[in-house]
């Protein structure tokens, strides 16, 4: 299908013939998509299309759990991910992830980030202090938390905690970053902030991000892919997929006849 | 059928309405008078605690070795053997419950080994305490051919030791799992992710469960009888039979003689406070988590 590999910007991840398994369910089925650097790609589609599933390969999350399986390719720079004998943990450290719920760790917002950073780096105290700032910068995050930052982050707002994990993220400079319905818990102002730094973040980094929000992916991607029931639907420029889409099903669902 | 509803059934409605909340003020009754039942004999059991220990509190009773019959004396050998063996039970039970615990909710949550110990476990947590003191007994005193305080803290490990697998395990549990896959999101290894993550946002569940293990033994008679038995004199030497407030309350109790009663229900009074206080700390621990 020419639609799927229709973007001409060098891809950071290529699946390729992925399907996925819980347990005998056939949760992805022969997915293929080049995902570009440097851009902000959404996958849309309704509840258990696979979407979170496809997320959650990038990262091996599901390796966490035995019953989860993968099966086919999905390169990073080239590498196969799925098959390759690097540490899971150095694979994290370049593909970072946020989830739907804000997730602070029980420890103050300072220990928050700092904790992903000690993973890797044997930062001095005046350079963890730097990158903490960096990252809370980065987040939108500093002004409200410069003055508690020995708070613990559970004492930040939703919208705060979920540019706190963000700021947790990116503080350990992935390459890649996975948002998984990051704004569904949030207000619409926590959510617009959060948007606007999806845009800042892709000049950095390349963002995939899951929505159950349309006029979402629709204002803050680049690329779309729509999914349905575990299959790859139609993939392209949001612009494309969102005015002028190849599917009907696309259409459908775009336009609110469905799902 | 009309959408608006006709006078009989308003009539109906209301009569069902009245059922609801006179059924309602029954249960109320009901759970409130229960409670009163459990208070009343607690607050009984604190008012007679005071009343007969009270009097046997005095400096003596801290500083004094337990004495001959009619004789003046007090209990300090005995709080500071039941001191040492609650101690070297917590310090040997806690690290082996928490360990273990740790393994049956991060390591082998649905394995045969950890249905086995938790089996165990459940039938450990149960287990008469009598029969533990006996174990000991024919496993460590009677193969040394002493009583000793070490075989009381053994004893009294033993029942740590369910206690704080039981309540590790559960609170791990209450850590939802959005916390542990962000932690190896970021790249943490899975040992990173129990002791940083996992334990620490279970700590004061945790802690709660160990306080709570140390109250039960605290109390606990049967097990030290056959253990460390008792002993007259000031010792710290584990090697050596010990006294301790249980057993010392039950034989000054069960004694003919005025001083050695007045010193049991002195006894009594120490480590109904001391239980009490560990009960109140842990109920703090807790509330400060919510």
């Amino acid at each position: 299908m020419d639609t799927l590999t229709a973007t001409r910007e060098k891809s950071k991840i290529s699946v390729k013939n992925l399907n996925f398994y819980y347990g005998k369910f056939h949760a992805l089925k022969n997915i293929n998509l080049e995902i570009p650097e440097h851009k902000v790609t959404a996958f849309i589609g309704p509840s258990g299309c696979g979407k979170s599933t496809l997320l959650r390969v990038l990262n091996r999350m599901y390796a966490l759990y035995p019953e989860q399986r993968a099966v086919g390719e999905v390169l990073l720079d080239g590498t196969n991910l799925l098959t390759s004998k690097e540490d899971v943990a150095m694979l994290r450290a370049k593909v970072g992830m946020v989830f739907q719920k804000p997730t602070p760790f029980p420890m103050s917002i300072y220990d928050n980030i700092a904790f992903g950073v000690k993973l890797f780096e044997n930062l001095n105290g005046s350079d963890m202090d730097e990158r903490v700032e960096w990252a809370l910068r980065k987040a939108a995050l500093w002004t409200e938390a410069k003055d508690k930052l020995n708070q613990s982050g559970s004492s930040l707002s939703g919208g705060q905690q979920q540019r706190l994990c963000i700021a947790r993220g990116i503080a350990i400079k992935p390459e890649v970053l996975l948002l998984d319905e990051p704004c569904s818990a949030l207000d619409p102002i926590s959510t617009a902030k959060i948007e606007e730094l999806i845009t800042e973040l892709k000049n950095d980094y390349t963002v995939v991000i899951v929505t159950h929000n349309m006029q979402q992916a629709a204002r803050c991607s680049d690329y779309t892919a729509y999914m349905y029931l575990g299959d790859l639907v139609e993939f392209g420029a949001t612009e494309d997929l969102f005015f002028k889409p190849k599917r009907q099903e696309t259409e459908d669902y775009i336009t609110g006849r469905f799902g | 059928m009309s959408a608006v509803m006709q006078p009989a059934a308003q009539t109906a409605r209301l009569a069902k309405f009245a059922q609801r909340k006179r059924v309602n003020r029954v249960a109320l009754v009901l759970s409130l008078a229960a409670m009163c039942f459990g208070l009343f004999w607690l607050f009984w059991i604190l008012w007679e605690t005071v009343r007969l220990g009270i009097g046997g509190i005095t400096l003596a009773t801290f500083t004094e070795m337990t004495p001959a019959p009619n004789d003046a004396g007090g209990i300090a050998n005995a709080i500071y053997g039941s001191f040492l063996m609650v101690m070297l039970s917590t310090f040997v039970g806690t690290p082996i419950g928490i360990m273990a615990g740790i393994y049956l909710a991060e390591y082998n949550v649905k394995g045969w080994l950890a249905s086995l110990t938790r089996f165990v476990n459940d039938i450990l947590l149960s287990a008469p305490s009598i029969v533990i003191g006996l174990f000991v007994y024919v496993v460590v005193v009677s193969r040394f051919h002493s009583f000793s305080g070490w075989a009381g803290g053994i004893a009294l490990a033993l029942i740590v030791i369910p206690v704080v697998i039981r309540t590790t395990e559960n609170m791990l549990q209450l850590v939802p799992p959005g916390l542990r896959e962000a932690a190896y999101a970021l790249g943490a290894p899975k040992w990173k992710v129990i002791t940083s993550i996992t334990l620490r946002a279970a700590r004061s569940g945790v802690v709660t469960g160990i306080l709570l293990a140390v109250a039960r033994i605290a109390g606990e008679t049967a097990p030290l009888l056959f253990t460390a038995l008792n002993n007259q004199f000031w010792t710290s030497n584990l090697n050596e039979p010990m006294a301790s407030l249980p057993v010392t309350i039950f034989k000054f109790a069960m004694s003919p003689y005025e001083n050695w009663q007045k010193l049991a229900w002195a006894g009594v009074f120490i480590i109904t406070m001391a239980v009490l206080g560990l009960n109140i700390l842990a109920r703090v621990l807790t509330r400060k988590q919510h």
